[in-house]
């Protein structure tokens, strides 16, 4: 920010000086700041000014000590070199043609502050440092009654007034020029206004506003910074003071919040009173000023009128400052304190008011005029520099203020000559309503204007800030649109046309109808593409667009707006389309709430989403991914053809080959598929037509062929037992078959860690899970006639056995132990559950004792593994494995074997000792399981229990 | 052996009239046993003529020559109006620009703590202002029938106005009289302390215009 440096040095001098005149300095040196924080930070002025402060053990020294950080690097070159002038010091010298008596005047060596600034730190980084300063202040300071002393202010002051804070703020940001340094600036600025996430849209357009700025006067620009400057400073101060001197008076007890003068003590009187001895005696104009201003606060210490009298005096002093511009900040900081410390007192607010008025002719005066053609300033850039002050000011005054009082300030404005720059103050600052109420004598006003004083489109804009959140009289609303957009349509800078007419879009759309919006959307493209104009307007065009959409729930009157499209044709940087496309994405879901088969509206989305899927590239983020694919799943979601199947069947097909990229999509369309096929059979009762039939044979084919694509191996193992489920109930036997063979093929591929939000896990257990799943399936799905009897168990059972499990893993065994009762169900003669319309081995083989010899021999094989196992387990360290997969085994036999069979009975009693041999197991577990058994003996047909429950021993406790 | 003493008044603003008391402690530190023969409070009054190097001169010159002059008060409140026609010690009065700067003090005759106001307005000027300061300047002046010197002081310089003020729009004059340097004036047969205001109007050329007022000074 070292241009500000150099010009301010030249220029802007008077201003800048005061800040270290020798007013305050002999304020901070004069013993007069005990308190030790004052102290500091007086001592922290010192040393950004003249840099040869050390290190101290304070603790808010090291807080600022990160302050080095933020100065800015000085390099030989200089943008402004060239234009620099230097000659600020001889001009200070001596007054020729003296006729006053020599004096031997003690005043002021002026050793230029802004030379010893030079060598490193420039005044904006004092900027930032001062805020920072502030900041810590303010948080060290927000349980002292100064913050409590705030929490009061507010009853007079609601929180519908913008407070300072975010004013400045505002101002800043229009007027800061790097982005290192604004951010620095934000940080600091105040905890109320939220930096964080404007941050990057702010310094977007102050980028945009390079170019405007070197247009400006940077002189000017300084001296508005300046005067941001010196009001965070004077803040700052006035905190700390006010603070010092109450806490002077904590003594006994703390002064009660509504203290009147008589209860402050002497001591705290006299200091009090000594600053403003020492303030009354600064010699310069404009620090005497701020600093009585920063301070007024503390007039409640001396007396009870005080405040009132100061405020008036000030406001007659400000009077005496010749700048206009200067004045007008002044004046805004004045009514700013006022504001703060004593809000009723509207006089002096009005009062600043109209001397404002009474000077306004200064701007227009000789002595500016020359200024401005010096350095070359266009008149209406240089007004544009007084609107945040004027702003403020009229925001004061106008705040709650009565009817009355509004409408007569309005006809002093309209009185004086050139009001342009006063009119836009009015329109900002007075209630929206007021402004809405007489928005066609506005209009008016603003025809009046000079064309070659303040612009006319900013004019508008005002007065479209006002309209779009109070609403004129009925009758006159289009008359003021058309009024309005005449003019606006006729604004040649593209910038300045794009940044009046957003702000009317929103009007349009209160008030009109869909036409309306077309048109001015019409007239929109029509500016913004000669040149490729629209690059440089993203942020107003992404702001028109949501400004309509929440006007037009109705998204096929949306998209039946003929020029929707085009201007969304506008968004040509991939990243902001995908912006818009997801802000429509997300108003249609939210508000849509019908499925619809408009044609209109599906063209429009299918284009909107296919623009969302086709900005998803290699580098895209998983969360960006996620966040696009729910919005585009919510958009298929509302698809709905009604009965139509076969066509919401092509829309599925056209989805997928749109949406490939995108995984989530992917999936949702197979679950849409598959429940299409679940609608049809449904809608069916059961029984396909041939022409139902092979539609869900269709239907399967899509899941079929779309599941491959998918990558991973978890999402394609349950859609294809899912799909699988899905054809089987719409009796598509061979379909299903492929896709329960595909999904056992598939197992030997399952990876054995996977990585689940980024970290990597065993897979085991969601096999383990899957494969359950699978098998209760299996219980349902006929054999193929071509092949063996359960070559579907068997094929399972065989990749089971062949698949590299982890070491030291029962997995295995696990899944032969719950293969078991399967088997066992597969050996009923009448299956636990059954597909309507399918029929599955019950019915195919009838019992057949060879399907039963084939199921025993199977079941054999799986115990004598897992059997073979165990002992394995018992030779080793897995004594504890061992007898839970034993009591597994039990449980699985008590359950589903036939226990009068002595062999099976024995291995249920042995496995039963195995599992206690080693005493690990539960023994709540195993005495609940007795009682089982022993509760189940009592049934007719299992009494042969009660025999072995003899047999099994409970572990000893010993 | 290191003994510091201070006296401490009760009184926070030290300020004390006639009939009053003063009162406070003394406070005596020191590290040793402190021997005395018993303290005694005394009061002095001083006045120093202090002769600088720069005055010296001066000082000689005025001794044999200068009168003592009686200071006239000016009626209160004082108007004014300041034209080209109205300056005195200008060489060639054609020459000035045209301006026409009006105003008045609400009072001459000021008590010290109170502080001294007034208006002014730049009725008209054809060259920019550019500053706009009330100088306040302490004279004393001592001697006998013999001879008298005189010492003109600025103690303090205010501004008023910065810049190039706006036309017909009235200034506030206002000045706090400080505390450490001025004083009741004082009129004895050796002896004065008088105060005088200057109005100073610095043009953009750097030319200067100054009305002179004196003041009263006194304690209430």
């Amino acid at each position: 920010m070292y241009i500000f440096l150099e010009i301010s040095a030249s220029h802007a001098n008077k201003l800048v000086t005061f800040i270290m005149t020798p007013g305050l300095l002999t304020l901070c040196c004069s013993g007069l700041c005990i308190n030790m924080t004052v102290h500091i930070i007086f001592l922290y002025m010192l040393y950004v000014l003249h840099r040869h402060s050390r290190a101290r053990k304070y603790e808010a020294e090291v807080q600022m000590c990160r302050l080095e950080v933020s100065a800015v690097d000085f390099s030989d070159y200089h943008p402004l070199k060239a234009i620099t002038v230097t000659d600020s010091k001889a001009r200070r010298g001596g007054r020729k043609g003296s006729t006053s008596s020599s004096s031997s005047s003690s005043s002021s060596v002026v050793l230029d502050p802004l030379s010893s600034m030079l060598d490193g730190s420039d005044p904006l980084s004092l900027f930032a440092a001062v805020s920072l300063i502030k900041y810590t202040c303010a948080v060290s300071d927000s349980n002292t009654m100064l913050g409590r002393k705030r929490r009061e202010k507010e009853e007079e002051v609601g929180s519908d007034f913008e407070p300072w804070s975010s004013k400045r703020g505002e101002i800043l940001s229009r007027f800061t020029t790097t982005e290192k340094l604004s951010i620095n600036l934000f940080m600091g600025s105040d905890k109320t206004s939220s930096p964080s996430s404007a941050v990057s849209e702010k310094v977007r357009t102050r980028l945009e506003e390079l170019d405007d700025l070197e247009e400006v006067g940077l002189v000017w620009i300084c001296l508005v910074l300046y005067c941001l400057l010196v009001d965070m400073l004077m803040n700052m101060l006035s905190g700390l003071v006010y603070d010092r001197i109450w806490s002077m008076c904590a003594d006994p007890h703390p002064l009660p919040e509504s203290f009147s003068a008589d209860d402050v003590n002497d001591t705290a009187k006299e200091t009090c009173l000594n600053w403003f001895f020492k303030i009354a005696s600064i010699r310069e104009l404009v620090p005497r000023l701020y600093v009585e201003a920063a301070l007024l606060k503390c007039n409640r210490f001396l007396t009870k009128s005080g405040i009132q009298e100061t405020l008036q005096r000030l406001t007659a002093m400000i009077r005496g400052i010749g700048d206009p511009l200067v004045a007008v900040y002044a004046r805004a900081y004045l009514c700013r304190v006022g504001m703060e410390v004593a809000p009723h007192l509207k006089d002096s607010l009005n009062k600043n008011f109209f001397d404002l008025l009474a000077t306004f002719r200064q701007i227009h005066g000789e002595s500016v005029q020359n200024q401005l053609a010096q350095q070359r300033v266009e008149i209406p850039i240089y007004l544009t520099l007084y609107s945040p002050a004027i702003h403020w000011i009229l925001q004061c005054v106008a705040y709650r203020a009565p009817e009355v009082l509004l409408t007569e300030m309005m006809d002093r404005c309209k009185k004086l000559g050139n009001n342009a720059l006063l009119l836009n103050s009015v329109m900002w600052a007075f209630r929206a309503e007021f402004v809405a109420m007489r928005a066609t004598d506005f209009i008016g006003m603003i025809k009046d204007c000079d064309e070659a004083g303040f612009p006319k489109h900013l004019l508008f804009a005002s007065l479209g800030r006002s309209l779009s959140c109070a609403d004129p009289p009925e009758s006159e609303r289009l008359s003021i649109l058309n009024d309005a957009w005449k003019v606006i349509t006729k604004v040649r800078s593209p910038r300045d046309y794009i940044n009046c007419a957003e702000i009317w879009v929103e009007f349009t759309c209160r008030h009109f109808t869909k036409r309306e919006v077309n048109t001015i959307l019409a007239d929109i493209i029509k500016h913004m593409t000669p040149d490729r104009a629209f690059e440089d307007a993203y942020p107003q065009l992404q702001s028109v667009i949501k400004k309509i959409l929440p006007h037009f729930h109705d998204f096929s009157v949306l998209f039946s707006m003929e020029k929707f499209l085009p201007f969304l044709d506008m968004f040509q940087k991939d990243s902001v389309r995908v912006e818009v496309c997801k802000s429509i994405m997300e108003v249609f879901i939210k508000h849509q709430q019908e499925a619809t088969r408009d044609p209109v509206i599906l063209n429009a989305l299918l284009h909107i989403c296919k623009t969302m899927h086709d900005s998803v590239n290699a580098l895209t983020l998983d969360d960006e991914k996620r966040s696009l694919s729910l919005l585009i799943n919510g958009f298929i979601r509302m698809v709905s053809f009604g009965r139509d199947f076969e066509q919401q069947l092509s829309f599925c097909v056209e989805a997928r080959a749109t949406f490939c990229n995108l995984e989530p999509v992917i999936i949702h369309l197979i679950h849409t598929v598959n429940q299409l096929a679940m609608e049809t059979r449904c809608v069916m009762k059961g029984n396909h037509s041939r022409k139902t039939a092979a539609f869900v044979r269709a239907c399967a084919a899509y899941s079929f062929i779309t599941i491959p694509s998918l990558t991973s191996i978890f999402n394609r193992l349950n859609l294809y037992l899912l799909s699988g489920e899905v054809a089987l109930a719409n009796q598509c036997l061979s379909q299903a078959d492929a896709f329960l063979k595909t999904a056992v093929s598939l197992l030997p591929e399952v990876p054995r860690t996977i990585s689940i939000e980024g970290k990597q896990r065993s897979s085991e257990p969601f096999l383990l899970d899957f494969i359950n799943n699978f098998l209760s399936t299996l219980l349902v799905v006929p054999d193929h006639p071509e092949q063996g009897v359960l070559y579907l168990v068997r094929g399972l059972l065989n990749m089971v056995q062949d698949y590299t499990w982890e070491d030291n893993s029962d997995a295995k065994i696990r899944v032969y132990i719950s293969a078991l009762p399967l088997l066992a169900a597969m050996s009923q003669e009448s299956y636990l559950y059954t597909i309507p319309k399918v029929d599955s081995n019950e019915t195919l083989y009838g019992g057949d004792p060879k399907f039963i010899a084939e199921i025993n021999k199977l079941c054999e094989t799986l115990i004598g593994q897992v059997l073979d196992h165990l002992k394995g387990l018992g030779r080793d360290e897995g004594v504890r494995r061992q007898g839970s997969l034993a009591f597994s085994l039990f449980g699985c036999l008590l359950a589903h074997g036939d226990l009068r069979n002595n062999k099976l009975n024995q291995l249920a009693v042995n496995l039963w000792n195995l599992s206690h041999k080693h005493g690990f197991c539960d023994t709540r577990t195993s005495v609940r399981t007795l009682e089982y058994i022993k509760h189940q003996a009592q049934l007719a047909d299992l009494s042969h229990l009660s025999d072995m429950t003899a047999r099994l021993s409970l572990q000893s406790r010993t | 052996m290191s003994v510091s003493l201070d006296i401490r008044l009760k009184r926070a603003n030290k300020v004390y009239h006639e009939g009053e008391r003063v009162s406070g402690v003394l406070l005596v530190n020191s590290r040793d046993a402190l021997q005395h023969q018993g303290v005694s409070l005394s009061l002095e009054g001083l006045v120093n003529l202090q002769l600088s190097s720069k005055s010296v001169g001066v000082f000689e010159a005025f001794y044999n020559s200068v009168k003592p002059q009686k200071s006239k008060l000016q009626p209160n409140p004082v108007e004014f109006s300041i034209t080209p026609e109205t300056l005195q010690n200008v060489r060639e009065r054609s020459s000035l620009p045209r301006f026409l700067i009006r105003g008045h003090l609400d009072a001459t005759s000021c008590a010290v703590t109170q502080p001294l106001t007034g208006e002014l307005v730049l009725e008209s000027s054809e060259v920019a202002i550019k500053s706009i300061e009330l100088q306040l300047v302490r004279v004393e002046t001592c001697g006998c029938a013999e001879g008298y010197a005189r010492d003109a002081t600025e103690i303090q310089n205010i501004q008023i106005a910065e810049g190039d003020v706006c036309r017909g729009l009235s200034i506030p004059i206002y000045m706090v009289f400080p505390r450490l340097f001025t004083c009741p004036t004082l009129e004895t047969t050796n002896f004065k302390v008088e105060f005088e205001v200057n109005i100073v109007i610095i043009l953009q050329d750097d030319h200067l215009i100054t009305e002179n007022f004196p003041l009263k000074l006194v304690r209430v």
